[in-house]
């Protein structure tokens, strides 16, 4: 995980609205999605486009990574919205309702071709897919390994539970088997796993608790649909300080270990094993992504 | 030259944004009417965005009404473009700028 760029929050600004747009670059978030899909009415679909294009070609926020959500691929906006998404060359295009790897691999042509007639290097636009329903959780590995382009999978909680003819709730049940579905998949495929959203912006407790469930399974971040979700996201996908310590310790244990040839190493009468090292030295790539000061040569462990 | 075909408005009152409303205006030229927050600071900047985009497109019969509420030169352009292209009920070419197209 050497040189991990944080994708904790995502946080949409629809296109639909400038003060939204202008808004965006003050608030934490890792990843910016400006949105030309459900926030922007039908009759907006080509102020939206304008109003993103022109935004970031001027005023492209440095520090963030830049998706832009384009509408699904059989909406009759999709082939407009990729030849002006792709133009404003984002780090990626975030797509909607991905059920199969053939669609991922005709919208990687078709990104492919305005790259090339734009001069933009190839591969470089990276693609997020959504997955929202049963039909795409299913598919998931296929997809997550389809294109190299492919950088993460999305969980879309609401449409997916409606799929699977569920009753969405805050506590989850009826996406705990999607959510490790999805996430084994971008273990498979070496991708990004983002949780789906937490829809109620009032419920800060339970914001916590849902955030707390994604980091425990092992998601490297999560959708916000308010700035104020932002930093309750962030601070449960950042390493606490009792993280940091262990980790520091099993690396101190492992270099010891090497010192004094040891071929098994112990911690706290526990055996130090594989696992435990790449845990450790993920919370270090994460600290260090998150600007947390370390010092040491703990990074390059 | 572009001829527009019927009025057209795009953008918004809100803060930060600017509403255009732009009409076919046969044999009279372009008559731009604004009205803006920052008219006093930016008012010949916000004309000369409005102008270049009416270049851009080549459009030289028009009446334009801008109601400004402090928004920035993308957003402009954004708006004009959004409304010239209703107005003249044209689609945009995305690949104009690309290196090779003509």
């Amino acid at each position: 995980m050497p040189g991990k760029k944080l994708k904790r929050t995502s946080l949409y600004a629809s296109g639909a609205s400038v003060v939204n747009m202008l808004q965006a670059v003050f608030y934490n978030q890792d990843c910016i999605v400006y949105d030309l899909e459900d926030s922007v009415p039908l009759d907006g679909k080509d102020a939206a486009r304008f109003l993103i294009s022109n935004v970031l070609r001027r005023h492209r926020p440095e520090d963030k990574h830049i998706q832009i959500r384009v509408n699904g691929i059989y909406s009759i906006y999709f082939e407009e919205d990729l030849e002006a998404a792709v133009r404003a060359r984002p780090d990626a295009l975030r797509v909607p309702k991905v059920e199969t790897a053939e669609e991922v691999r005709t919208i990687s042509r078709k990104v492919a071709a305005i790259e090339r007639k734009a001069g933009i290097e190839e591969g470089s636009i990276k693609l997020w897919c959504t997955l929202e329903s049963h039909i795409g959780v299913l598919n998931a590995k296929s997809i997550a390994e389809a294109d190299p382009r492919v950088e993460a999978l999305i969980l879309g909680a609401e449409d997916f539970t409606a799929s699977m003819r569920a009753r969405r709730t805050k506590e989850g049940p009826e996406i705990f088997y999607a959510r490790n579905a999805m996430l084994m998949a971008c273990r498979a495929a070496g991708v990004d796993a983002i949780d789906a959203l937490f829809p109620d912006v009032n419920d800060v407790e339970g914001l916590k608790e849902d955030a707390k469930k994604s980091k425990t399974l092992g998601f490297d971040g999560k959708t916000a649909i308010h700035p104020r979700q932002v930093d309750i996201i962030n601070d449960a996908f950042t390493p606490t300080q009792k993280e940091i310590n262990y980790a520091i310790r099993v690396l101190d244990a492992i270099e010891e270990g090497k010192r004094q040839n040891k071929g098994a190493v112990s911690l706290d009468g526990s055996m130090i094993d594989k696992p435990i090292v790449i845990r450790a030295q993920t919370v270090m790539a994460l600290a260090k992504a998150a600007g947390i000061k370390i010092g040491g040569d703990y990074y390059e462990r | 030259m572009l001829e527009l075909k019927k009025p057209a408005v795009a953008g918004t009152l809100e803060s930060s944004d600017i509403q255009i409303s732009m009409a076919p205006n046969p044999g009279k030229g372009i008559e731009i009417e604004l009205d803006s927050v920052v008219k006093m600071q930016f008012g010949d900047s916000i004309l000369a965005t409005v102008r270049r985009l009416l270049e851009e497109f080549e459009i030289a019969e028009a009446r334009i009404s801008l109601n400004d509420k402090g928004a920035i030169d993308a957003v402009i352009a954004a708006r004009m473009q959004t409304v010239i292209c209703r107005a003249a009920e044209i689609g945009y070419n995305w690949a104009k700028e690309d290196p090779h197209a003509r």
